[in-house]
């Protein structure tokens, strides 16, 4: 319907958007990517995972303590939250003082000074954090009392005097934000340094492989798992990394591949740099993914004797707690992480804006212009960004994570974090009560279940 | 010193921690390791100049991630033979399997018989040369170092190829994407004479291969390029 416009001055803004009428199946953002589409031929490629809503941890709530349970006293009375990772082959298992890990995330994707901060922050808290494609850089191995060290299908960097510093060992097969893909560092953020450390000529897009070089399938998988505990003289704890997928048997396989320690990564896990299309349609979301790999353990009698760490949308101790309650032995945080240390700070407002973004939505992380100087190699813009305060920024966010933590599970009675369980939680949705397993609010329906 | 091993008494676990611990000993020059009977991950890790002798065919992963060692296999290899090499030198007598060579970063493998398919797949740096013939999607992705076949390449050689340097005599099947046959200058021909010379290959004269490397035009994403992927 065409508008009238009064006489010649000018549109009420609010008043025309009030007469239009906007199409649900081309709402403005389609229409701007069809029209992106158009203008530069090529897909849109951003950090950052899933943005569209999905089931998750806000879905669930923890039913507290009553008549039926006694609560803890906060404050007063112990809850601990240490996790014992790697006890199921590696005689040198690794000791965490809170069930909150930081997830692999590369030099490369992001500055030295921002790995370093990773690790600071993380050893302040009494945790570990993990490498990335690229390799370990000498930084974040002084900096980080606990390191995970990524055998990724790239094998960028790799190489077995690292493996031999490394704390534990995480063959990645898969992340949440793109099951089935490889890795995407783009011409843009290749320095001289990045460039050395991958074998690759400087400012070239590093395509990092989506499948191993030298092992296919679980079968193999246990030879190659064999040959790195020879290594590493049996001493390491070996994690598997899958996408969540195929989440049931895809644990199943990592335990029989001989995992000491699987890591799930639901599809609101980030990435540094991979195609929209692939973060928003494939993988599923952490939550149903979750009771799936718990569901696996059980089943094999392996459950807390193969640890659980589960990525992908841990925002806050509720979300720590809800995992922990539905069967994970930790979590580990990304992008959080990344948000702690500054990135999307409303302080770069202005330089976000003239980037074309806004802070809080600025996941451009491919094109080595963050303004927080953390996703980026550009000296300039990393010179920004002072390791030592954001290491204590983090130490602070992973702190006011684990008294959420510890304050739930008080408050359901548990004097361990682990002590929490399904039991504890009840869904708001029937789609969070079918993929959690847990009963819908109010009922004792678990849909699918009888 | 010499000593010897024997897998059919001990194991694969025993075999690497010796070998392990004579390298930080480092009085010991050779071993000599029998009844391998096709045992994985043999030889891995080694990180001091010891010489192996593995009597009989071993299985994946023999002499991974190797630093320094000298390792011959008189046998066949299973796959991924001397995968992430970063120096050393690694003989097979035999025919090797899938992925020899995998992502090495250094040192040398010589491969006396066959290899099967995505030999120096994402090579980084060290030397694999070939007696015989290499299979499909040989140097898949390879970054740096270099790759002699002394005979025929098996299709999509060099996909996706970036600065590894391709020698073959034989024919090959294919090309992958983004490799091209190159010219051969004077400066690779001495390139690839010593490396025969280096292998104690005297019967193919390096006027007789041909050099093949990456076109370069895929190292940046373009639309134009989308059928090429």
């Amino acid at each position: 319907m065409p508008i009238k416009k009064d006489g010649d001055g000018p549109i009420n803004v609010n008043e025309l958007r009030s007469r239009l009428k906007e199409s649900a199946t081309y709402p403005r953002e389609v229409i701007a990517e069809i029209q992106r589409a158009a203008e530069t031929g090529i897909y849109d490629i951003r950090g950052w995972g899933a943005k569209r809503s999905v089931p998750n941890f806000d879905d669930l709530l923890f039913l507290g303590a009553s008549m039926s349970r006694y609560p803890l006293e906060g404050y007063r009375e112990k809850c601990t939250t240490s996790v014992t990772l790697g006890t199921r082959f590696a005689t040198k298992p690794i000791e965490l003082k809170i069930p909150i890990t930081v997830a692999g995330m590369s030099f490369g994707a992001l500055s030295g000074a921002a790995k370093e901060a990773l690790g600071r922050g993380a050893t302040i808290a009494g945790t570990s954090t993990t490498t990335g494609d690229g390799g370990m850089t000498p930084e974040e191995r002084e900096h980080s009392d606990l390191l995970v060290y990524q055998l990724l299908p790239s094998r960028y960097g790799m190489n077995p005097d690292d493996l031999r510093k490394a704390d534990a060992i995480e063959i990645v097969v898969g992340q949440g934000a793109k099951p089935g893909g490889g890795g995407m560092l783009l011409g843009q953020k290749i320095s001289e340094r990045v460039a050395g450390m991958r074998d690759l000529p400087q400012e070239i897009d590093q395509r990092s492989a989506c499948r191993h070089p030298d092992w296919t399938g679980p079968d193999d998988l246990a030879i190659k798992i064999q040959e790195l505990r020879e290594i590493t003289n049996w001493e390491k704890p070996i994690y598997i990394k899958i996408g969540a997928a195929r989440t049931y048997y895809d644990t199943a396989l990592a335990v029989k591949a001989g995992a000491d320690v699987v890591v799930l990564d639901g599809m609101q896990g980030g990435t540094a740099a991979t195609q929209d299309v692939f973060i928003e349609h494939v993988g599923i979301p952490t939550l149903p993914a979750l009771r799936q790999a718990v569901e696996a353990l059980q089943e094999l009698d392996m459950h807390r004797k193969v640890q659980l760490i589960v990525s992908g949308g841990i925002r806050s101790g509720a979300d720590v707690a809800k995992a922990l309650a539905m069967g994970a032995d930790a979590v580990s945080i990304g992008v959080a992480a990344l948000i702690a240390l500054g990135d999307n700070s409303p302080a770069f407002e202005k330089e976000y804006n003239s980037l074309g973004t806004s802070a809080g939505f600025y996941d451009d992380w491919h094109e080595g212009r963050d303004p927080a100087g953390i996703s980026t190699q550009d000296e300039e813009l990393a010179a920004r960004f002072d390791p030592v305060m954001g290491g204590r920024r983090l130490a602070n966010y992973l702190n006011v994570l684990t008294l959420e933590t510890q304050t739930l599970a008080r408050a359901n009675g548990k004097s361990h974090v682990h002590n929490l369980e399904p039991e504890d939680l009840v869904a708001l949705t029937i789609e969070a009560a079918a993929m959690a397993g847990v009963p819908l609010a109010g009922t004792d329906w678990i849909p699918g279940r009888k | 010193m010499s000593l010897k091993y024997d897998l059919s008494a001990g194991t694969t676990r025993g075999l690497n921690q010796k070998l392990h611990s004579l390298g930080i000993a480092n009085n010991t020059e050779s071993i000599n390791v029998i009844n391998p009977n096709g045992a994985h991950a043999l030889a891995v890790g080694l990180s001091s100049p010891l010489k192996i002798n593995i009597q009989g065919h071993v299985g994946y992963y023999c002499a991974g991630m190797n630093q320094m060692a000298e390792v011959t296999v008189d046998g066949n290899a299973g796959p991924a033979v001397a995968e992430n090499m970063m120096s050393g030198y690694i003989t097979v007598t035999g025919n090797v399997s899938h992925y020899a060579g995998a992502t090495a970063h250094g040192g040398t493998l010589l491969v006396c018989g066959d290899a099967s398919s995505r030999c120096g797949i994402s090579l980084k740096g060290a030397d694999i040369i070939v007696k015989g013939s290499v299979g499909h999607m040989s140097a898949f992705m390879a970054q740096s170092g270099r790759m002699v076949v002394c005979g025929d390449a098996g299709e999509a050689l060099g996909d996706s190829l970036y600065e590894t340097r391709l020698y073959v005599r034989g024919s090959v099947a294919s090309l992958g994407a983004d490799c091209v046959q190159k010219s051969m200058a004077e400066k690779h021909k001495n390139e690839l004479e010593a490396l025969l010379i280096c292998a104690g290959i005297t019967g193919a004269d390096a006027a007789e291969f041909n050099r093949f490397g990456s076109a370069r035009k895929l190292y940046n994403f373009k639309v134009d390029n989308a059928d090429a992927y």
